[in-house]
């Protein structure tokens, strides 16, 4: 695919970094010739310098041939023009604009229209994703990382497994006995961050591991609960970093929790007081300040997130307040060296922003009929969800058992959904008469589960090499005619 | 010794592509039927084995090739190559010794065209193509080929890219992926070679004559398959047919990539570099024509401007063809041909030298200084077209000058040490460094490289090398600093 990003900023970069290593021709624009000297050494890609809102610069990019053009740069109005004028000018078929401002995302019509809006097909706002998945994060305390699938169906979370757990010291295939009540499938586990190649009914959960489990979202809380102790719901919150990120976050969990923020700036302290419910507690500080955070008892705090724009101070302000008695602290850390470092050591979390909004884009560069795809494990791993299109002659998935499937290597089949409507076919016309009043079912994969056209199936890669050869699977063949 | 076993696994790889181009001279072997038949399985089987051997043994290692890997891997691959190369020619001539045939393969493949081999006319067709075959790989580079075709370099491949293409600026890439821009590159330069090749048939030669000259003007570089290079055909449409495609392949082949993507001739003919490549040339080959008209070298104007465009242009894309034993000229002719092939030539063409774009650069950071010295505080850019040339592109060339400069006397001066006499030795190096192949002397367009002693060949060799791949791309493996861990 050719695909033109806007932008070497940090989400640009990392977008970039995730895609370039797809095989796709990436072409990256950014006003600072420097900044893209070392992108394009670092990565197979090619650097034009130049504002991308100028045709000009955009044809010299090679914008007439491009698949997709992805606008990350810092202001929402040059993103905003800069899709409009790829719309327009050059008829780009996709168009992605990472948008700050809740209230151009709120304007879909503004944003989204062909004719009089700025013709943008998706908003990214890896703010809001960020906050989204923080927003998971405490609603399952235990989980490291939980994505959604199927419309919310189906979520893969990842745990740590503490002494303890139910499953902790046992072996996979004494799971339907242990936990009688969720039924799951554990698709990958880590140990020492490497992945444990062969997972079959032998293997041993052990302390310490990070385990990936699919599982069907009503199931969820029975699951965490089996493979470590349930801790108890986030009461008391506090938040470093009165930022976006912060605020939309306070604003959304005022009420259900007790919430303090520290914000180092003052004038942004009195904006935040205004814009939060009175509930709410802005605090005039810098969020590695100790003496300000033991006087707002730190240590009774269920969750600690440090939020600011700065790696340094977040790792700083988690180590500090984790040793200062809080019982989770997540830091957000836009450095994939920094994360990979401090991930699981005392800081609980490490959350990277621009993985965060990954995902959404990479549904759109996957071929095949793929549905959602998210990133693991900082970008190293992946799981994707896919409908399963034609029958047994034209299609390698369908018809056949999970254990018939020639997956790569580590790859998985975690689970299926049957009965969810697939949008934009006629076949789904066709099937829908008989499945439409049916509710949509999860089906947690076994090695004798059969595959229907139609299904979507949820995979788990634990390295992105594999992504081109799980997608050929999918891909029917050219003697199927719908 | 960790560092270098992951670009041994590469040099695996491109040891087994080159294996595969010598099925070219084998199917010529083959289907001619001629003497050297037998010279070719036993070359490939061990190019292959060597390669297959290197591969597997280091494939364990592999790793994402860094920059310091890309200049290690091209200087091995450069220096490696000639000696596999050398094979097919040591089994056909037996006594024909390792420091010839290596001397002879380097120059192919450097697309230098210098020879040590004497009665081309009568060798197996089969190992004239070899060489001449070599020259055409030799151009758009080894290396570049192995980018466009082994999927095993992905980021590493533009260091690879960086470190074999000519010219000072190297960091504008044409597409995205640089395997891409690679075969881009060799597509075009495919392309242009078939045209070439049929208009050679169509202007009198035989196939394998057409073949033969097409691979040495698309490399610029000089090898023929009769000991009178192009004075054996006596046929003035061959030499036009030749002098124009050798003014194309001394063009910047990205231009022509630019072109073909674009549908359009517009970046081609506004190319600074390009245009004054073509208009120095043509300059000087009419200067020429004038001077040896005057001098009374030939007796009418139209004989003197028709050698003088064919040599002259050959000369100075360092193709180094000849149709007359241009040594025999007033002296001034054939030196000032001699100092055009030393810059002649653009970047990112399949010649040799500084290349146009360095000498322009030059000229023009000289007029700055000068300006400058009558207003001290003007703020003066380098342009070229409507570019600013960054301060940082000017020191590298200046770089480049300077160990272009010692080089050039290191080599001259170990020549003389061996007893060379001054416009040998001087020729020689000239002829080396720049890839063009004769020089004057000794080893004019008349005579060849055989009567040097063993050590003075290896020092052509070298000088050879040193000048393909411009000098930086070697000696900086001679620096500690590359080594230290």
């Amino acid at each position: 695919m050719n695909i033109l990003i806007l932008g070497a900023g940090r989400v640009g970069e990392s977008v970039a970094e995730s895609l370039a290593s797809e095989q796709n021709d990436i072409t990256v624009i950014d006003t600072d010739p420097v900044r893209l000297a070392v992108l394009q050494d670092r990565l197979d890609l090619r650097g034009v310098a130049g504002n991308g809102i100028q045709p000009s610069v955009l044809k010299d990019a090679g914008i007439e041939d491009a698949d997709m053009f992805i606008a990350c740069a810092p202001l929402d109005e040059t993103n905003l023009v800069a899709c409009k004028v790829a719309h327009d000018v050059f008829h780009v078929p996709t168009t992605i604009a990472r948008i700050r401002s809740p209230e151009f995302q709120d304007e879909t019509a503004l944003t989204t229209d062909k004719q009089t809006g700025f013709g943008v097909d998706q908003v990214i706002c890896p703010e809001d994703s960020v906050t989204r998945t923080i927003r998971k994060l405490i609603e399952y305390p235990v989980a490291l990382q939980v994505l959604e699938f199927a419309q919310g169906l189906l979520s893969l979370v990842a745990v740590r497994a503490v002494p303890g757990g139910p499953l902790v010291q046992h072996g996979l295939a004494e799971i339907p006995q242990l936990v009688p009540n969720a039924d799951m499938r554990i698709v990958a586990i880590y140990r020492q961050d490497k992945p444990l190649t062969e997972i079959d009914g032998m293997t041993r959960i052990e302390p310490g591991d990070e385990v990936f489990v699919l599982a069907a979202t009503d199931d969820l809380p029975n699951v965490l609960a089996a493979v470590r102790k349930m801790d108890r719901p986030v009461r008391r919150l506090m938040i470093a970093g009165g930022g976006k990120v912060g605020l939309r976050l306070a604003r959304q969990l005022a009420g259900q929790m007790q919430i303090k923020i520290l914000e180092v700036n003052r004038a942004r302290c009195d904006y935040l007081a205004t814009q939060l419910p009175a509930d709410v507690l802005v605090l005039n500080g810098d969020s590695t300040d100790e003496e300000l955070m033991d006087d707002e008892n730190v240590q009774d705090m269920d969750l600690f997130l440090a939020l600011t724009s700065n790696d340094e101070d977040n790792i700083m302000a988690c180590l500090l307040a984790k040793r200062m008695g809080a019982r989770r602290v997540l830091a957000l850390i836009n450095r994939k060296a920094y994360a990979d470092l401090v991930q699981g050591t005392t800081i609980d979390i490490a959350l990277s922003p621009a993985h965060a909004v990954i995902g959404e884009l990479l549904a759109y560069v996957r071929r095949g009929d793929v549905e959602a795809v998210h990133s693991l494990r900082r970008g190293a791993a992946e799981a994707l969800e896919a409908v399963v299109r034609g029958d047994r002659g034209s299609c390698r998935i369908s018809g056949r058992r999970i254990e018939e499937v020639a997956l790569p290597r580590g790859a998985q089949i975690g689970a299926i959904v049957r009965g969810l409507p697939v949008a934009g076919s006629d076949e789904s016309l066709a099937l829908g008469d008989k499945r439409g009043d049916a509710a949509p079912e999860v089906i947690i994969a076994h090695h004798d589960t059969v595959i229907q056209q139609g299904d979507r199936v949820i995979v788990f890669m634990p390295s992105k090499k594999q992504v081109r050869e799980v997608e050929r699977l999918f891909q029917v063949t050219a003697t199927f005619l719908g | 010794m960790q560092s270098i076993l992951p670009v041994l696994a590469v040099l695996g790889g491109i040891l087994m592509v080159f294996a595969a181009t010598m099925l070219v001279p084998l199917a010529f072997a083959f289907f001619g039927g001629d003497a050297a038949l037998s010279a070719y399985d036993g070359a490939i089987a061990i190019t292959f084995g060597a390669g297959l051997v290197l591969f597997l043994y280091c494939r364990r290692f592999k790793r994402e090739l860094q920059p310091r890997d890309g200049f290690l891997l091209v200087s091995l691959v450069w220096a490696v190559l000639p000696a596999f190369g050398a094979l097919p020619l040591m089994f056909h001539l037996k006594d024909l010794s390792f420091t010839d045939a290596y001397f002879e393969a380097v120059s192919g493949l450097t697309t230098t065209g210098a020879s040590v081999l004497s009665g081309l006319d009568s060798l197996p067709t089969s190992i004239n193509v070899w060489r001449c075959f070599m020259v055409l790989i030799g151009g758009m580079g080894i290396l570049v080929l192995a980018v466009a075709i082994l999927p095993l370099l992905g980021v590493g491949g533009s260091q690879l890219f960086k470190a074999e293409t000519p010219g000072p600026m190297k960091d504008q890439k044409l597409t995205p992926r640089i395997a891409e821009t690679a075969r881009g590159l060799w597509t075009v330069y495919f392309a242009i070679a078939l045209v070439c090749f049929l208009s050679l048939r169509l202007a009198g030669m035989g196939w394998a004559d057409a073949f033969m000259h097409m691979c040495s003007t698309m490399g610029l570089g000089g090898f023929s398959s009769h000991d009178a290079s192009f004075g054996y055909f006596q046929s003035p449409s061959i030499e036009a047919v030749t002098i124009v495609f050798m003014l194309i392949a001394g063009v910047n082949f990205a231009l022509y990539f630019v072109a073909w993507k674009r549908r359009s001739l517009w970046g081609l003919l506004r190319d600074v570099e390009a245009r004054t490549f073509v208009l120095t040339l043509v300059a000087s080959a009419l200067g020429i024509a004038v001077f040896l008209t005057a001098h009374g070298v030939y007796p009418s104007f139209g004989e003197s401007l028709r050698h003088a465009a064919f040599n002259v242009v050959s000369v100075a894309t360092t193709t180094g063809f000849a149709t007359v034993d241009y040594a025999q000229w007033p002296v001034f002719a054939p030196v000032l041909m001699l100092f055009l092939c030393c810059f002649a030539t653009c970047a990112g063409s399949t010649g040799g030298g500084i290349k146009m774009i360095r000498a322009l650069l030059l000229v023009k950071g000289g007029r700055r200084e000068l300006r400058r010295i009558v207003h001290p505080r003007a703020v003066v850019p380098v342009t070229l077209g409507q570019a600013a040339v960054n301060t940082d592109v000017l020191q590298s060339v200046l770089a480049f000058m300077l160990f272009y400069g010692a080089v050039m006397v290191g080599s001259t001066m170990l020549l003389l040490f061996t007893g060379l006499d001054v416009v040998t030795a001087f020729t020689a190096t000239v002829a080396c460094i720049n890839n063009t192949g004769p020089g004057l002397g000794q080893v004019g367009p008349a005579g060849n490289y055989q009567d040097l002693t063993d050590f003075q060949t290896w020092v052509c060799s070298v000088t050879m090398l040193l000048g393909r791949l411009e000098l930086f791309s070697i000696l900086v493996l001679f620096t500690g600093s590359f080594w230290r861990k």
